[in-house]
């Protein structure tokens, strides 16, 4: 499970590459290059507030479009950040599924070292594929 | 292994003129019309090719007219560039959130005061972190202070505020009469149906009003420090005396307007399938303009961008207030009118100059701003006789410029110019190449009193990661789409 971010791309923006054995891991790895744009150390949120959704899709790419969507959506209504996701992919009847469980903590600008605001993921280059260790993603987040 | 990079190449530039540069359609199989790019000859030979990869993709949407315009301040965005301005059809044409940018109705704002750079030096410190208090900024944030009416807002007041703009803000004490003379717009579109907008828009826009955002958004106390036309500045209400305050900001529609976005660009890749189009680029994933869908969004951008003249409005309340507070003096006492407000991410309907006769177009505009020239009828009469105010928003170490609207901009560019200076440098690669403590620093030996949420967010908008403001609006002025009218110095910066 890891992540990287470009240097010499989407100047304006924020882009990276995320990997994962599984979809279930890439999913996760994308969850976490999100948090990480918008806070400093976050492995140590605490595991306090418990969020959960279900996203469904057409294929694998919009259904991770949906998923980080979600997260993009949940810090600005609830103010929520997350340090841990229990993520489950699923088919069915053609379609795709995700069901995740987040845990972290509301947002408090006197405890965490916010960095930048994630405005929305974008679908510029937005891409998923299959390698021969699993799967990666290329995501352009809004700035 | 990474993903394959893309294989951009450099175009064959016409040259049209010292400043004005055409790829043609020949560039990339597909495009409808040629790009052209107004920029001097060494801003161009700096941007990146990203720029003439994404402005030629654009040229390829259905019913786009003339050009894929872009600007000096040009650089690569998602999907279209930032800087971009393209017109479309009503009848052949397309509407495309992606081609607006997710931060619907990111604008500029500037206000004047009739205090000098002698009489606020001294109490800049006090002023700035009073208004880093007042204005809620950074990741996040929300509307948790004063006027806490605006926290939280129940869904039917929220929709009559983003259905009617700015008009709301003042008939409930947000702002003065005279205000809605100075805004585009007149701070409110009339075509905003709330209908038209998603439950989780709502959730996440109803504790943002009033907030600045982060990134590169912004709140600057400025002083005038060169004059290019003293009689439209005159005129203006500006630099009758030396050394004058004003006071900008940078911000858009918050999660409100990104949701909105992030709503239809999913429902847009599916209509694309329905109605046969093809881009690209799912990020010009795009709707006819004469479509259900293309209406919907419509309907649902406009609240998006009632809601940013609103934000913006309410920001200025705060300014005001702060001003009272430290100046002990009533904001009217302080003269602090607004000097107009702009709206740099939009798509509107707008009658242009077209075959002899007139046309109605829509007209998108992503990080551009509308440049309309003298005796527009669409100006109030404050502008009518000089053109609309343009404000460009530099770097924070470099300042800003307000320049006017011509008619040659109405007959060449759909009555569009330039938003800002531009970036030149990734946020990931200032990140690791600048500090944000050493910034704050040195723009303190500078003059310039910073405030940030974030050190990290700071060093992302260190100046060196943009290009040269001179250079920039000096292209415009060159090509006499925007003309010079006065150069802004910050003296105070806070940054969300």
């Amino acid at each position: 499970m890891a992540y990287k971010f470009f240097e010499d791309v989407s100047i304006a923006d924020v882009e990276f590459e995320a990997t994962g054995k599984t979809l279930k891991e890439l999913f996760e790895s994308s969850a976490h290059a999100l948090t990480d744009v918008q806070i400093k150390d976050s492995r140590k949120l605490k595991p306090i507030e418990r969020y959960y959704f279900e996203k469904e899709a057409e294929n694998i790419e919009m259904l991770l479009f949906n998923f980080l969507s979600e997260l993009v959506l949940v810090k600005d209504a609830e103010q929520l950040l997350f340090s841990k996701f229990n993520i489950e992919i699923l088919p069915i009847n053609g379609k795709w599924k995700v069901k995740c469980e987040c845990f972290g903590e509301k947002i408090d600008p006197e405890k965490h070292e916010l960095l930048v605001d994630v405005k929305a993921v974008t679908m510029h280059k937005f891409k998923i594929e299959e390698t021969k260790n699993g799967w990666k993603a290329r995501v352009v987040l809004d700035i | 292994m990474g993903f394959k990079q893309d294989n951009l190449r450099k175009p064959d530039f016409k040259q049209v003129s010292d400043v004005v540069w055409e790829v043609p359609t020949s560039f990339k199989q597909g495009m409808r019309v040629p790009v052209r790019i107004y920029a001097m000859k060494k801003l161009l030979d700096e941007m990146d090719l990203e720029v003439f990869d994404q402005a030629s993709n654009a040229a390829m949407m259905p019913g786009i007219q003339k050009y894929s315009f872009v600007f000096s301040d040009g650089h690569s965005g998602y999907g279209v560039p930032v800087g971009w301005c393209g017109a479309f059809d009503l009848k052949e044409g397309v509407i495309s959130p992606g081609a607006i940018g997710f931060d619907q109705n990111c604008g500029m704002r500037l206000i004047k005061t009739n205090l000098t750079l002698e009489q606020v030096k001294p109490k800049i410190k006090e002023l700035t972190d009073l208004l880093f208090k007042m204005v809620p900024a950074g990741v996040g944030a929300t509307a948790y202070q004063e006027p806490k009416e605006i926290a939280n807002i129940p869904e039917s007041k929220f929709k009559e505020i983003v259905e009617t703009g700015v008009k709301w803000a003042v008939e409930n004490g947000y702002g003065w009469e005279q205000d809605l003379e100075r805004l585009e717009e007149r701070g409110g579109v009339n075509y905003a149906d709330f209908s038209k907008v998603s439950r989780e828009a709502y959730k996440r826009g109803k504790s943002q009003i009033g907030t600045l955002g982060s990134g590169n958004h912004y709140l600057e106390i400025q002083v005038i420090d060169k004059v290019f036309d003293q009689e439209i500045a005159n005129k203006w209400g500006l630099a009758a005396e030396k050394d004058q305050i004003c006071i900008m900001v940078h911000c858009g529609s918050r999660g409100f307007g990104h949701q909105i976005c992030t709503d239809y660009l999913s429902i847009f890749v599916n209509a694309m399938k329905k109605y046969k189009i093809n881009v690209p680029d799912q990020q010009l994933a795009c709707a006819p303009f004469d479509s259900q869908e293309g209406q919907d969004f419509l309907g649902a951008m406009g609240c998006g961008i009632n809601f940013a003249f609103v934000n913006r409005q309410l920001i200025t309340y705060q300014i005001r207030r702060a001003f009272e507070m430290t100046f002990n003096k009533s904001a009217e006492e302080l003269e602090m009118e607004i000097i107009y407000d702009v709206a740099h991410n939009t798509a509107k309907l707008e009658e242009h100059i077209w075959n002899g006769g007139k046309k109605k177009f829509i007209v998108h505009r992503k990080g551009a701003t509308r440049s309309f020239g003298p005796g527009n009828s669409e100006l109030s009469d404050v502008y009518k006789k000089t053109g609309q105010p343009v404000i460009v928003g530099g770097s924070m170490e470099t300042g800003s410029f307000l320049c006017v609207g011509t008619r040659k901009a109405e007959e060449e560019t759909f009555g569009t110019t330039l938003h800002g200076s531009g970036r030149t440098m990734s946020r990931t690669k200032a990140k690791h190449m600048f500090r944000g403590d050493v910034l704050q620093k040195k723009m303190l030996e500078k003059g310039i009193y910073v405030k940030a949420t974030t050190m990290s967010g700071l060093a992302e908008e260190a100046g060196a990661a943009y290009k040269d403001i001179n250079e920039v609006v000096e292209s415009m002025h060159k090509a006499g789409i925007s003309l010079k009218v006065l150069r802004l110095r910050p003296i105070a910066n806070i940054k969300g």
